[in-house]
């Protein structure tokens, strides 16, 4: 269905080329994941398939990509469109019309499809993704996870044979990933499509997968396999396989299913043991305190009745879906936004009521995109303007940010970085000043597994410093590596808080991969349980 | 007897955007050539009356409501800039501002005399200028620009998503700017300065290019500007003739609207304009290799709703090339104005799209409701 015939792109100001000599070929009717590290290639691999690169990208593309006897080179992204179906990174941005109906309808308007037929289309579509609840909405009112599907929706209403998604459960809460991977598998079994997939989050989907395509950047040869094959070796793997892997279990786990029928006899030897604890922090005055609180956006309650406190050394996850508050709790927190009633206290003082200067001493918040923070044209740059706002000696932050991630280039552009350099820039820039308070606001977002690692390193670092880090995420991997204690939110309140491994075992929603193979027993994470059978 | 025909289009629908476009720019047509304030105040009226009856439960339609703010502003603009600048016209004195001197040949003065003639005529000109305002609202309300847009023949597609993409700008640039404002509290950096204009426009401009590029992207995936095999020339054919009959469509407007310039000219012009513009519309639509999903009907109230404004909009258009004098409010001498009561009646006929437009249909969810309720009543004996 789709040839990879010696295929190698270069952009241009680029030194070396992003993909090199790739031979691949993928047949009618698979599901295929590429994986990768961020900045590997997976995208202009993607990318090719459609034709955006090179047509729409520029570079040059050398070799040809063939998709069902179309070749890219002579057919532009617009010719392939009946053919190909691409979903980008940020569905939103893609959006054309304005309710649902409608940007289900667009691309087939665009191929000059018939009325009638457009019509039962579109409620074809509307059924297999289960939208015709929300079928006349305006598209900036749904979930993410429904615009996601509609996203998805508005490419398959143009019947192609073959459907390329970018990330597309990246930004989604776990309950609306599966959803939006529900509906891909239904896709891939019913209709036959042939679906390239690419995804940080193999937790997700390499049990759905029929092939794996593993990109190790650098212009590097790809590595392609069957789904056990490639994670028998790959630097990325979720949780069960690096489990599996471990303990050399054959055929490797890919899913909790399999991992659970090969770990009985691991959770008979770890029956008697306790797993490793991060030393609870020493009870000290806490850091930030609210009481009673509630914030309101018009008739809207985003947050009622909050008490919590935190100590310096905790590391606090808050979790809960989307549109839960979590992110409101954390602008009540840095000051951002002032609550109706209760009483906020962050290091002393109620962070709304002071000007922005005093409020970066107690309390640091990096926001969802961390590019917002950073505006200078170099790092830098950056880092200098810090050192200036924050009256330290030059060169303190750019010190900070060597420690924080080593090899950041320092004459790049911020927009240049990697998602990890750019998240680790903006920490740099924020604790030049030494907050006791750090709020991170979905820190994995774009996150591969080696940078998520590095985030984990330093917010475990910054807790044994004596900070306390209060951090929103959906990432129950993250929660299980770092977290000191769980806050779950749901509707504005909070539903349950302990420390991690009481909350996150509690609920299969929030429960880490190898909680859920060991369950009942309270192990979290492939460090616990090798620390174990080491010692 | 009801016939067939007639329960179509009674059943209920979303009116075509496009006749509620014409009527209200017939009733803005009606409002901009009269001061007379009883007349404004009836158009309003009238406006209003429709809105109420026959608005679907849309975000866009909550703007109505901001236009109205808007208006109520410009009126009170309007009579605080007599009231600073106004000339001195009349004689009845109400009270005298202090007057700033003024050289005499700068032509404007501050304070001073403030007369009933003055402040009369400067309620009249708000009310105008609100009137127009409150039926561009109306329009807005019960038709969104984006559905209006749709409906564009094929021949300005284009044009359309140019439109349509640069309108979402607006809102999107809001959302970028509020968080670089953000960003900037975070990184404890006070507001002031050229620095600080710059630190929120380069993220704001960044946030639009990534998201433009997206979009082109985004929209070239998914075919557009695919040309299907037609040729080039009939497509600037169509493209041509279209613009050429909307410029003489607009000529035409300015010749009838604009007092002293001869009617003559104007009616000529915008038939021609018309007939040229929908030739270039045939020859588009034939030469587009899109098709239209769900597009909206034009039926026999459609044509109604479109001929109240119309007539509404001749009906003053006439008079005040006639007897211009009997539109004026006349507030010098101050007098109470005689009302055109022929008029009157016509005016009224802009409320009736009340009743000429089907009903609004709710939507899916709200449907389900209404079923289960007929069901519970019927099953209640």
């Amino acid at each position: 269905m789709i040839v990879f015939d010696h295929v190698s792109v270069t952009y241009p100001d680029a030194t070396a080329p992003v993909l090199r000599d790739v031979e691949l070929s993928i047949d009618d009717g698979e599901l295929c994941l590429v994986v990768g590290g961020t900045g590997s290639g997976k995208s202009t691999l993607l990318k090719c398939i459609n034709g955006l690169v090179p047509h729409f990208t520029g570079g040059t593309l050398s070799g040809r990509v063939v998709v069902d006897g179309r070749d890219t080179q002579s057919h532009r992204p617009r010719e392939l469109a009946d053919l190909v179906g691409y979903v980008g990174q940020d569905p939103t941005s893609g959006f054309v019309a304005d309710t649902v109906e409608d940007e289900l309808a667009y691309g087939m308007e665009s191929l000059g499809v018939e009325a009638a037929t457009m019509r039962r289309r579109v409620e074809e579509t509307l059924d297999l993704l289960g939208l015709s609840d929300v079928r006349d909405r305006p598209l900036l009112t749904l979930s993410a996870g429904q615009q996601q599907r509609v996203a998805i929706g508005s490419v398959l209403t143009m019947h192609p044979r073959v459907l390329v998604l970018d990330e597309p459960t990246s930004a989604l809460d776990p309950p609306a990933a599966e959803e939006v991977l529900a509906a891909l598998t239904r896709l891939v079994h019913d209709l036959g499509l042939t679906i390239v997939i690419a995804e940080h989050r193999l937790e997700r989907v390499v049990q759905y997968a029929d092939r794996v395509v593993h990109v190790p950047g650098h212009g590097v040869a790809l590595q392609v396999g069957t789904p056990r094959e490639v994670m028998a070796s790959s630097p990325v793997a979720p949780p069960v396989v690096r489990l599996g892997r471990r303990l050399g279990w054959s055929p490797l786990p890919l899913s909790v299913r399999e991992a659970r029928a090969e770990a009985a006899g691991l959770r008979e030897r770890l029956r008697e043991r306790t797993p490793a604890r991060r030393p609870q922090p020493p009870s000290a005055a806490p850091v930030a305190t609210l009481r009673g609180l509630a914030v309101t956006y018009g008739d809207v309650v985003a947050l009622a009745g909050i008490d919590l406190t935190v100590a310096p050394g905790e590391v606090v996850a808050v979790m809960g879906r989307n549109g839960a508050g979590k992110s409101t709790l954390l602008n009540v927190l840095s000051g951002l936004t002032r609550p109706d009633s209760g009483r906020v206290d962050v290091a002393g003082a109620a962070p709304a009521q002071l000007p922005a200067a005093d409020v970066v001493r107690r309390v640091a918040l990096v926001p969802q995109n961390p590019a917002d923070l950073l505006w200078a044209e170099t790092v830098r740059a950056e880092c200098a303007a810090a050192d200036r706002e924050a009256g330290v000696a030059p060169g303190a932050s750019y010190a900070l940010l060597g420690t924080l991630a080593p090899g950041v280039d320092e004459e790049a552009h911020p927009r240049d970085l990697s998602e990890g350099q750019r998240l680790a820039v903006a920490l740099a820039v924020l604790l030049a000043r030494r907050p006791p308070l750090l709020l991170l606001d979905e820190p994995t977002r774009g996150l591969d597994y080696a940078a998520k690692d590095r985030l984990a390193g330093i917010v475990r670092d910054l807790a044994a410093n004596g900070h306390a880090v209060v951090f929103a995420t959906h990432d129950v991997e993250l929660v299980a590596e770092v977290a000191t204690r769980v806050v779950v939110l749901a509707d504005g309140e909070i539903v349950s808080d302990g420390s991690a491994d009481v909350v996150v075992t509690a609920s299969p929603a929030f429960a880490p991969q190898v909680a859920k193979v060991l369950a009942p027993l309270p192990w979290l994470t492939v460090a616990q349980v090798e620390e174990a059978l080491a010692g | 007897m009801v016939t067939p025909a007639v329960a179509v289009t009674r059943l209920p629908r979303v009116l075509h955007p496009l006749a509620w476009w014409l009527w209200a720019a017939g009733l803005a047509t009606a409002a901009s050539v009269t001061t007379q304030p009883v007349l404004l105040l009836l158009l309003i009226a009238a406006a209003a009356f429709v809105v109420s009856a026959r608005r679907a439960v849309t975000p866009w339609s909550a703007s109505y409501g901001a236009f109205l703010r808007v208006a109520v502003v410009v009126l009170v603009v309007r009579v605080a800039l007599y009231v600073l600048l106004g000339d001195a016209g009349g004689k009845h004195v109400i009270v005298r501002l202090p007057q700033l001197p003024l050289p005499v040949g700068w032509g404007v003065r501050l304070g001073g005399a403030l007369t009933a003639e003055g402040l009369i005529s400067a309620i009249e000109d708000g009310l105008r200028l609100g009137a127009v305002l409150v039926c561009v609202g109306a329009a807005n309300a019960l038709a969104s620009p984006a559905r209006l847009l749709k409906a564009l023949p094929g021949a300005l597609y284009e044009v359309g998503v140019a439109v349509s993409v640069a309108v979402s700008f607006a809102p999107q640039a809001v959302v970028a700017f509020g968080r670089a404002r953000r960003a900037r509290r975070l990184r404890g950096v006070d507001m002031r300065g050229l620095r600080a204009l710059r630190g929120l426009a380069v993220p704001v401009l960044e946030d639009a290019l990534e998201r433009s590029v997206d979009l082109a992207a985004a929209m070239d995936a998914r075919g557009f500007g695919r040309r299907g095999g037609v040729p080039r020339r009939t497509r600037l054919t169509a493209t041509g003739l279209t613009v050429i009959g909307l410029l003489a469509i607009c000529a035409g407007t300015y010749g009838l609207l604009a007092s002293g310039a001869p009617a003559a000219l104007g009616i000529p012009l915008m038939l021609v304009g018309a007939a040229v513009a929908v030739v270039g519309f045939a020859v588009g639509n034939r030469a587009s290799g899109r098709s239209r999903y769900r597009p909206d009907v034009w039926r026999l109230a459609e044509w109604g709703v479109a001929l109240c404004g119309a007539a509404v909009a001749a009906a003053y258009v006439s008079l005040a090339h006639s007897d211009p004098a009997s539109l004026d409010a006349m507030s010098t001498p101050l007098q109470v104005p005689d009302l055109p009561w022929p008029l009157v009646v016509v005016t009224l006929v802009a409320a009736l799209p009340a009743w000429l437009a089907p009903h609004v249909p709710r939507s899916a969810a709200n449907r389900r409701t209404t079923v289960s309720v007929a069901r519970a009543v019927e099953v209640t004996p």
